[in-house]
């Protein structure tokens, strides 16, 4: 260790002791002084960050003006100055020609509409329950460590979807499971064969791929045509005793048609965009063509011309008495739209992965659902999911175009509101649409946030 | 998808052919499911049409693109081509495709501006600069542009003043709810020489630069390329200028009680939905921006530094040309965010392609496979030609390795 000791204690040290050693020869080494106060604490910070040099001086004092210029205003207009309480537009009007800030009353008051639309008042309980289902899916799914996430995932991708179709609608959600039975009371043919060959297809596969032989999977497939069927039938008489009032969806509105339509393409979205994304890597070319003009196509034009579209063009390429209504056709236009740029996201994982993983899975003998559904995906997905979830923030503040095809969603209802008569006060429309930005930002922030997390735990599992 | 490469290794080699049933056998497989998804499609396209040409004739609608030399009846407010009440629907597309151009160019130009300049300052060492920039980008990108174009129109150029208490800004302009009224230039005779010179000096300008780097890259003198340019570019010109009597007049604004005569008139529509998109697409390019620098890793800038570079050059010479090459992508398709958000224009009443063809034409002659098709065809024809350019242009740039 003698080596390692300071110049001054060795020098100590080799002086010799007794009569020539003298009192002023330093045998310590001199404690280090402090770092001068001006680079230390508040000081040093500001000197350090704000005035380093002269230009990043005339940047802080610009900075500084510009900050002075706009916060002051904001802090005014929406807090001080701002007006909290009150019956009508009297309120928010001009005194003695000043005009006051912010007119939160007006939000207030019609704070009902913006988050039900036009949602019967007796019948808003339906849609607080499916906040509430929503928030428990969502919690679920992003809180990592919930327990049993994968009935979570059955929860949040199979039943929610269900359970607030028949919530807010009030129409049995399973009433598809008739058609089969319905095809020989005149219902839709085409229809019922297509549910009938889904079920039973779906049965022959769930048991073919549980190593059954063919014969006994035809069987499981028979048993759940005639399970699922007797199910919907029974259910399909059961439903009018619950007695669900039925609520048309040109009721629906606000806040909560923003959420059911985000909902409906965060769920939609993923899946397709996974199919296109392998259809895109796939090797054959009929897949492959049909994957690529599809993704191209849809993320070469705007979501207005496909909103359009899936409005004005849907009705004429449906035969002669299937109607669609109106909501539902912005969530086929919207859903599709997401999931081409969903298909991107994932293509990306899937480059990023590499080529061993798919030698490795197929030297394992897995086929080809197999190696994708065990292998690939899951890694491929994990690496996306900052993407994925940005893509959900594009879907989100999209949702916001619906308006222009005369859906009330929740943009609409501040639209609405903001020249209602009884409300006319010049600071109402900014009100108005700064409460719109705010509850905007804070779930795109809030997905935003997530996203970075995530991206951060990954990267921490990267670093070996 | 799984094709011969999946087959069973135990067959690799053996002579015989491996006896598999063909909906085991992954080639066979494949062909098979290719067969089903064409003839799925092609039934689907097929439907489609057969019952869109059912419809139309039902609802007595004309089919096929007649329609496109008819007479259009409606005015619209901003175009860049005569255009009356009496021109055809052709006429009204140019005019709504022209207007849709001019909000991509100008809003592309000031969204690369103000992005550049925030994503640099969202690197600044500045506390407050960086703090504002990213206050601002978080702001904005987690809004939607449709609530931000609706607050600037409604909100704010609304707002404004009539025509009669139009607000007087410095130089003869107006500004009122009908939009912003400025000076028309009136060039005189002489005002095509100044233009010629200023072409010239452009072009010394490219030639002079061009000299000055292959000088800097055989002998490292560097040569003040910024002032000759300024010299040939606005010096010069404005000499030539002053020295023909500044061959230029203004046709002024002339504020009447109830309306404005004269002058350029900038439609608030256009000025809000330009601002919108700037202002939106600026925050998502000024993340481009950012991450491209920060891409470039900070061993470049220390060698750069190493050699003797002050910060300057080591800004121009090393780090951009190479944040550059992973800037552009993004940089490309945020372009083209901006020219398809340009739709958006519906909400505003923007005469845009959107607002004209796919708004108005459609509803009159409600040819809706038609205008959809046509207004689709267009955005991506703009798509791929820009994504074409782009490409181009990345090929030329990339990385050279050995």
């Amino acid at each position: 260790m003698e080596e390692n000791l300071a110049p001054g204690a060795v020098a100590g040290q080799m002086a010799p002791t007794g009569a020539l050693a003298h009192a002023y020869v330093q045998n310590e080494p001199m404690p280090p002084l402090p770092p001068p106060a001006s680079m230390v604490g508040i000081v040093g910070w500001v000197r350090q960050n704000l005035f380093s040099s002269i230009g990043n001086s005339v940047l802080t004092i610009v900075a500084i003006l510009l900050a002075l210029w706009i916060i002051p205003g904001f802090v005014r207009f929406l807090l001080t100055d701002a007006v909290w309480t009150g019956p009508d537009r009297e309120v928010c009007l001009a005194k003695d020609g000043v005009l006051p800030g912010a007119c939160w009353a007006f939000v207030k008051d019609r704070l009902g509409f913006f988050i039900y639309g036009f949602y019967p008042v007796d019948q808003r309980w339906r849609v607080d329950i499916f906040f509430v289902l929503g928030a428990i899916g969502v919690a679920w799914m992003l809180w990592l460590k919930a327990p049993r996430r994968d009935i979570g995932m059955i929860y949040f991708l199979i039943v929610l979807p269900l359970v607030v179709y028949a919530l807010l609608s009030g129409k049995n959600p399973l009433a598809f499971l008739t058609y089969p039975a319905g095809m020989f009371g005149g219902g839709s043919i085409p229809l019922g064969l297509l549910v009938t060959a889904v079920f039973f297809l779906g049965g022959f596969f769930v048991a073919r791929a549980r190593n059954m032989e063919i014969g006994p999977s035809l069987a499981v497939g028979g048993g759940a045509l005639l399970l699922l069927t007797l199910g919907g039938k029974a259910l399909a008489g059961i439903w009018p005793l619950i007695g669900l009032a039925y609520v048309d969806t040109a009721k629906w509105g606000g806040l909560m048609v923003t959420l059911v339509v985000a909902g409906v393409g965060i769920v939609a979205s993923l899946p397709l965009g996974i199919l296109l994304a392998l259809g895109r890597r796939s090797k054959l070319p009929v897949v492959k063509f049909f994957a690529v003009m599809f993704i191209e196509f849809v993320r070469g034009v705007p979501l207005i011309t496909v909103l359009f579209m899936a409005n004005t063009m849907l009705p004429l390429f449906l035969p002669e008495g299937v109607e669609f209504d109106k909501l539902l056709r912005a969530l086929v236009g919207i859903g599709l739209f997401a999931s081409a740029y969903m298909a991107e996201v994932v293509r990306a994982g899937l480059q990023a992965l590499p080529k061993g993983q798919y030698e490795g899975a197929m030297a394992m003998g897995l086929g080809y659902w197999q190696m994708m559904r065990l292998i690939v995906l899951p890694q491929a997905l994990k690496v996306t999911i900052p993407n994925i979830v940005n893509t959900y923030i594009g879907l989100f503040k999209d949702t916001s175009l619906l308006l222009i095809v005369g859906i009330f969603d929740f943009l609409k209802a501040i639209e609405t509101a903001r020249i209602d008569p009884q409300w006319a006060a010049p600071t109402v429309s900014p009100t108005g649409y700064a409460f719109a930005a705010i509850v905007y930002w804070l779930f795109c922030y809030g997905m935003a946030s997530y996203a970075r997390a995530t991206e951060r735990r990954l990267s921490v599992a990267d670093k070996r | 998808m799984s094709t011969s490469d999946t087959r069973d290794p135990r067959f690799e080699g053996s002579a015989e052919k491996p006896r598999v049933a063909f909906w085991n056998d992954p080639e066979k497989r494949g062909y098979l499911f290719q067969i089903v998804l064409f003839l799925l499609v092609g039934y689907l396209i097929y439907m489609a049409g057969s019952n869109a040409v059912d419809n139309l004739q039902k609802q007595k609608i004309a089919s096929g693109f007649g329609f496109w030399n008819n007479t259009a009846g409606f005015d619209i407010g901003q175009r860049l081509i005569s255009y009356e009440t009496t021109s055809t629907y052709g006429r009204a597309f140019w005019v709504g495709l022209l207007n849709t151009l001019l909000v991509a160019v100008v809003g592309i130009f000031f969204a690369t501006l103000l992005g550049f300049v925030i994503g640099v300052a969202r690197l600044s060492k500045n506390f407050l600069i960086n703090k504002l920039a990213t206050i601002y980008v978080e702001l904005i990108r987690n809004t939607p542009l449709l609530l931000q174009l609706l607050f600037w129109y409604n909100a704010v150029l609304k707002a404004l003043p009539e025509v009669r208490a139009s607000l007087q800004l410095p130089g003869g302009a107006y500004l009122n709810t009908r939009g912003l009224f400025m000076p028309e230039p009136v060039p005189g005779d002489k005002f095509s020489i100044v233009l010629w010179v200023l072409a010239a000096g452009l072009a010394g300008y490219f030639l002079y630069g061009r000299w000055a780097r292959t000088k800097q890259e055989a002998t490292g003198a560097q040569s003040p390329v910024l002032w000759v340019g300024l010299g040939l570019v606005v010096g010069v010109p404005l000499l030539v200028f002053l020295a023909l009597g500044m061959p230029l007049s203004f046709n002024y604004p002339d504020l009447g009680r109830f309306n404005i005569r004269g002058g350029v008139q900038i439609y608030p529509e256009f000025v809000a939905l330009t601002l919108g998109l700037v202002i939106y697409t600026a925050s998502f390019i000024a993340e481009a921006v950012r991450a491209g620098i920060q891409a470039v890793s900070k061993g470049q800038t220390e060698a750069s530094h190493a050699l003797g570079l002050r910060p300057g050059p080591t800004l121009n010479l090393v780090v951009i040309p190479q944040a550059m090459r992973v800037i552009i992508p993004p940089l490309t398709s945020q372009y083209l965010n901006l020219t398809k958000n340009s739709s958006l224009a519906v909400a505003i009443g923007y005469p845009d392609l959107v607002q004209v063809f796919a708004g108005t034409v459609l509803n009159q002659t409600g040819q809706a496979v038609e205008v959809i098709a046509i207004t689709m065809a267009v955005y991506l024809t703009i798509s791929l030609v820009t994504s074409l350019g782009m490409n181009w242009y990345n090929a030329r740039k990339a990385l050279v390795e050995r």
